[in-house]
This record gives C-alpha cells, sequence and structure tokens, in this order.
C-alpha cells in the first residue's frame, strides 16, 4: 500500500541536535538514545522509560489493521479559508506547510479495515498537522464515518490525539464540529452500534469536550495528557502548583474517566476483544 | 480562556459600584450614577454627554428655568451618538460590551421576561453550580424551562457563581432540567454568557469534557424545541455545552468564539497584547456569525449596548425568542430533532476535490 510509503518524519526529526545520521532516535521523555531499528521494533515506545512517542496517522493506522485491508473515505477533502484569518501566519500556508511536513491532507484519516479480521470503521488524527486540531474537515470526515459505519452496520473505532482541540483558524465552524460529531455519535448509538475511542498524547479541549469522550469503551496509552484545560492555563488561573501527574492518563483511571490503560503493543489485541464482545450479546 | 486576566480586566474596570442595590433589581436607572466609573474608553463621549444632561437638568430645577427645549435636543443627539458609537465599534470593544460589569445577565433577563421562575438546583452527584442556573419559568402564555450561564454582580457573588465559569456539575444540571423538560414536554430555553468552561483541577478530575461532551451528545437528540441565546459572552465549548439548539440567537454585542481572543493572541501572536487583532481574526461578533451561517438572529440591543437599558433589551429578547418558540411548535418533534441534526451537520466550509485519473 502506498499509504504507508511516505518517509518517516518522526525518524528525520531526531536528526536535529547532532545525533548522528539519522541511525539513532532521541526518547522525548528520557533523552534516551536507541538505535532505530529498535525504535521501530518497538512500536516508539521507548524501551527504557516506557514513553509512547505520538505515531502518525498512517502509522496508527498500519498498528491497528490488519494488512491490506484498509480504504480510505473521502481522501480529498481539504481545508479552505472560511474567515479570511488574519494571523502571523495565514491559514493556507499554515495548511501548506504541514501538508509538506506530514505528508497528509488533513489532520484526520478515515476509512474501513479489518481489526483481527473484524471489519470496522476508523478515524485517527495525527497531532502534527496544526497540532491535530479539529476544524471543518475533520469534522465533516469523522461525521461522514461515522455514518458510514450506521449505514454499514459496523463499530467505530477514533484515535485521537489533538493539543489543538477546536482549530482557532476556522472559528466558531471549528466549534460547531463538535456539536457535528457528538451528534453522529447519539446516531451511531441508536443504531445499537459500538464506538470505541483511544485516546494518545495529547487529546486535549474541544477534541476531548466532544467524541473523545464519548466512547462505549474508552482507553487511553499511558502518560498521555488529557484533558480540557490546558495545564499551563490552569496553573496560571489558580495560582499554584498542579497535583503531580494532573491530567495523565494515570489520572483519568483514578478518576473514573477511562475504563484503562493499554500499552501499545497490547492495542490492537485489546481492540480486538471489546470488540467481540459488542457482537457476542444476545441482541 | 484565560480567567485570571478576565479577573483582571473585571477588577480594572471596578468592583463594587453596586454594593447597595440588589443584584437582580429591575430598576437600573441609578446605573446613570456610576456610567463615569465604570465606562470604557470609547463609551467616554457618550457619558460626557450624559452628564451634561444631568447638569442642565439640576440647573433648571434649581432655578426654575425650562430647558425642556434644550434637554430634548441633547437627548436627542446622545441617542444618535450612542448608534454612531456602536456601528463603528470593532470586534475587541463589542467583546468588552460583552463582559461589560453592568451587562444585565441571565437572572435579569429572566426576571425582566418571565412571571414566573421556579429555580431547581444540583445535579445529583456532586454539587450545585451557581455558575449554571435553571429552573421552570412562566413566559408569557408559555411554561419552558430555563437554562443559564450567570455571572456576579459583587465580588462576592462573582466568585460564587465562578466569573460565570460552570464546573462539570453545571453541565450535569443543566442537562438533567433539560431532560426533566423533555419528560415533561416543556421547551426549553437556555442563554449562554460565559467567558468559558471553569479551568480548574477539580473541575478536571470531575470530567469537564466528559460534560460538556454528553451535552453535545444529548441536546442534539432532546425532542423538545430548544432555543438558545448568546446574550454575551459565548466562549468557546462552556458556551456550546448549552448551546446545541434547533434556533441560535445572538445580541448584537455578544460574541461567539472558539477560543476567547486573549488565548487565541497568546497562541497565535505569542503576545497577548494582539488581542484587538484576534478578535478580529476570529470573526466572532454577531453580524459575522450570521454571515457564516452559525447563529439565525441577531437581536438588537438598546443604543449604546444592553447594560444602557434592561427594559428596552429584554422586551427585544423576549420578543425573539418567542417568534422562535412559536415557529418551532407548528414542527413535529421527531421531524425537529432530525432538523436539528441537519443544521449542525450542514456547518462546517471546506473543499472536495475530484482527484485527476
Ligand atoms: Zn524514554
Amino acid at each position: 500500500m502506498a499509504l504507508f510509503k511516505r518517509p518517516n518524519f518522526l525518524l528525520t526529526q531526531s536528526k536535529k541536535r547532532g545525533v548522528p545520521g539519522g541511525l539513532w532516535t532521541k526518547c522525548e521523555s528520557c533523552q534516551e538514545l536507541i538505535y532505530n531499528k529498535e525504535w521501530e521494533n518497538s512500536l516508539k515506545v521507548c524501551p527504557k522509560c516506557k514513553h509512547h512517542c505520538s505515531l502518525s496517522a498512517p502509522e496508527r493506522i498500519r498498528l491497528l489493521v490488519d494488512e491490506g485491508t484498509f480504504e480510505e473515505f473521502d481522501p480529498n477533502l481539504i481545508p479552505s479559508d472560511p474567515l479570511k484569518f488574519r494571523g502571523p501566519k495565514s491559514y493556507p500556508e499554515k495548511v501548506l506547510q504541514d501538508q509538506a511536513m506530514t505528508g497528509l491532507k488533513e489532520a484526520v484519516m478515515t476509512g474501513r479495515g479489518k481489526i483481527e479480521g473484524i471489519s470496522t470503521v476508523l478515524a485517527v488524527t495525527d497531532s502534527r498537522f496544526i497540532m491535530g486540531s479539529m476544524g471543518s474537515v475533520v469534522g465533516e470526515k469523522i461525521t461522514r464515518a461515522i455514518e458510514k459505519a450506521i449505514e454499514e452496520g459496523l463499530h467505530v473505532i477514533i484515535v485521537s490525539g489533538s493539543g489543538g482541540g477546536a482549530r482557532m483558524y476556522e472559528g466558531c465552524l471549528s466549534l460547531m464540529q463538535m456539536a457535528k460529531t457528538s451528534a453522529a455519535l447519539a446516531k451511531l448509538s441508536e443504531a445499537g452500534l459500538f464506538f470505541i475511542s483511544v485516546l494518545t498524547h495529547p487529546t486535549m479541549a474541544g477534541i476531548m469536550a466532544s467524541f473523545a469522550s464519548l466512547g462505549d469503551v474508552i482507553v487511553a496509552e499511558p502518560r498521555a495528557l488529557l484533558g480540557f484545560t490546558g495545564p499551563r492555563v490552569i496553573k496560571q488561573t489558580i495560582q499554584q502548583e498542579l497535583p503531580p501527574g494532573f491530567q495523565t492518563s494515570e489520572f483519568l483511571l483514578a478518576h473514573g474517566m477511562i475504563d484503562g490503560i493499554v500499552e501499545r503493543p497490547e492495542l490492537k489485541k485489546t481492540i480486538a476483544k471489546f470488540l467481540n464482545y459488542f457482537s457476542w450479546g444476545r441482541r | 480562556m484565560d480567567l485570571r486576566v478576565f479577573c483582571l480586566h473585571l477588577l480594572a474596570l471596578g468592583g463594587g459600584p453596586q454594593s447597595g442595590h440588589p443584584p437582580h433589581c429591575k430598576k437600573i436607572f441609578w446605573m446613570n450614577g456610576i456610567m463615569k466609573e465604570l465606562s470604557l474608553e470609547f463609551e467616554k463621549p457618550i457619558v460626557e454627554l450624559e452628564n451634561r444632561i444631568a447638569e442642565l437638568k439640576k440647573f433648571s430645577e434649581k432655578k426654575g428655568i425650562d430647558v425642556n427645549q434644550e434637554i430634548k435636543a441633547l437627548e436627542k443627539k446622545l441617542d444618535q451618538l450612542r448608534r454612531e458609537i456602536l456601528e463603528h465599534l470593532t470586534p475587541w470593544q463589542r467583546v468588552q460590551i460583552a463582559r461589560h460589569p453592568q451587562r444585565p445577565y441571565s437572572l435579569d433577563f429572566i426576571h425582566l421576561m418571565m412571571e414566573e421562575f421556579l429555580e431547581l438546583h444540583g445535579d445529583r452527584r456532586f454539587g450545585d453550580d451557581q455558575a449554571l442556573i435553571g429552573g421552570f419559568a412562566k413566559m408569557g402564555n408559555r411554561h419552558i424551562m430555563v437554562v443559564g450561564h450567570q455571572k456576579g454582580r459583587d465580588l462576592k457573588e462573582r466568585q460564587a457563581r465562578s466569573f460565570g465559569c460552570a464546573h462539570p456539575e453545571g453541565y450535569r444540571k443543566a442537562l438533567r432540567l433539560m431532560q426533566l423538560a423533555e419528560k415533561a414536554g416543556l421547551p426549553i430555553l437556555t442563554l449562554i454568557d460565559t467567558p468559558g468552561a471553569y479551568p480548574g483541577v477539580g473541575a478536571e478530575e470531575r470530567g469537564q469534557a466528559e460534560a460538556i461532551a454528553v451535552n453535545l451528545r444529548e441536546m442534539s437528540g432532546l425532542k423538545v424545541p430548544v432555543v438558545a441565546v448568546v446574550i454575551g459572552e459565548g466562549g468557546s465549548g462552556g458556551a456550546l455545552g448549552i448551546g446545541v439548539a434547533d434556533r441560535i440567537l445572538i445580541f448584537e454585542n455578544a460574541y461567539y468564539s472558539v477560543i476567547s481572543p486573549e488565548g487565541c493572541a497568546s497562541i497565535l501572536w505569542r503576545e497577548k497584547g494582539k488581542m484587538v487583532d484576534a478578535a478580529e481574526s476570529l470573526k466572532l461578533t454577531a453580524h459575522d456569525l450570521f454571515s457564516l451561517g452559525i447563529v439565525d438572529e441577531v437581536i438588537e440591543e438598546p443604543a449604546g449596548g444592553a447594560h444602557h437599558n434592561y427594559e428596552v433589551a429584554a422586551r427585544n429578547l423576549k420578543k425573539a425568542i418567542e417568534h422562535h418558540f412559536s415557529e418551532l411548535e407548528l414542527v413535529p418533534l421527531q421531524q425537529l430533532v432530525e432538523i436539528r441534526y441537519q443544521k449542525f451537520r450542514k456547518m462546517g466550509v471546506f473543499q472536495e476535490f475530484t482527484p485527476e485519473q
């Protein structure tokens, strides 16, 4: 599949700071140097500190979907600039820059694929594309994917990774995507279908306050930053130190907000198990 | 949303000229006396003219001279001035009006528009959030459920109401009341006026994001008419959390935005001071939102802004709400929900190209 032959940007990023010629990757958490082969084999989980480095959307799909079974939906949706947003950088400039950097057209990839043989609809956000934020395209692609799932009677898996939440460049249009995607999930549920929400580092703000929090089952990768308001803003507001581990996956688990924490090598298996339970009941 | 900046902003505008006045008093005429202290920079010419009229009145009373003609002329001029200034406001100035400490809040409108208000409390899970209030109400010949963000007037009340920033329990209470309304077949009115959902440790621990998300999902399926009005600040997810409605209305000086201008400025420009540019770029004013198809109606405010005349603002608001309720009441309930779904379904602007063969 041509999809996965794109250059691997996570690896090229590691070239900075004198790390020799792309052979090694430095863990962004513990600074350990890891041989690239090992890094790939460990699915970008640091063997020393277990830090789960962000995966791109294509990498995530490769991780979760049975080889050769992924069919992408709506690959030709691209953002326009409805506000003619005037910032330090124009919106079209920002889009072009992140398209070039990621090889993606937008911050989400959607499609149909098999997970251990079970047909599902998937949406995977890519945290590198304007911080994985949701504008009209992301909202539309996710909504279309959910509607497709209803049409075909499939369950939905959304892997979220967005520090950006609702995308500023599209103003209130982005905000409304939260309502749009959440309403579509209501329909999915009415149709008796299930939604598994997978939270990865980071999932914040408008993404967390819409579809990402609405899973029938919600799992997170270890030590991801998950929440509504960013920790910096909260700290500024309350003028106090934040409790240790605040807004991590472990914190959310302890407060009853997620069903479990799943390490990356176990993720596909775990999702497949949930999917099986959804079909084993007598309905 | 930066609550701290917001609080400082409020404090800078003066904390307590309201002392001695009941917070939801219907007669707000005392406001003119303190306008000087509370006025925003661009309101200064208005205040000066107001003071001149007041002086002239005092003078005529004292000396027993009839200056009615002159006063009338000045009042006409004042009205014109208010309109002119309002017409040429920048988006950032409108944000300031939306945040004006004298602006009417949800309870002011409730008391001015409703003959009865039976407040209901608590989310049955954790607490009763004073930043998001609600209850049964009688408006004209209609019995409804109303929920709305509520800010405080004096410092103590502001703190008790978390500056209108609701916690998860606020959103959960709102949903409980809306589902109660659905069960009773009562139409729902939501009044949006918040800088944003509360940014705090407890709010995160109790699932601020989840509370909002669930409201979005559940409101989309409520089988009763829902009208939402942005009466002041429409601060992102915290506003949308009670904003999934059949009709979305907005006051002409209110704003509705994906992020506060300050937040946007500090992220994109890396400079909080750029909020004027950010407010411009975000297209957050009532008329911009109408052009973008996000709101259905812009409700006119009294000259100079809603804080100049609560009664007129409430009258305009009531008229608009009743108009939309009476339209929505004609739609069969099942259809209503589908139309609401399609309303949000259609929101979004993008391009779809056909790949070259
Ligand atoms: Zn490490």
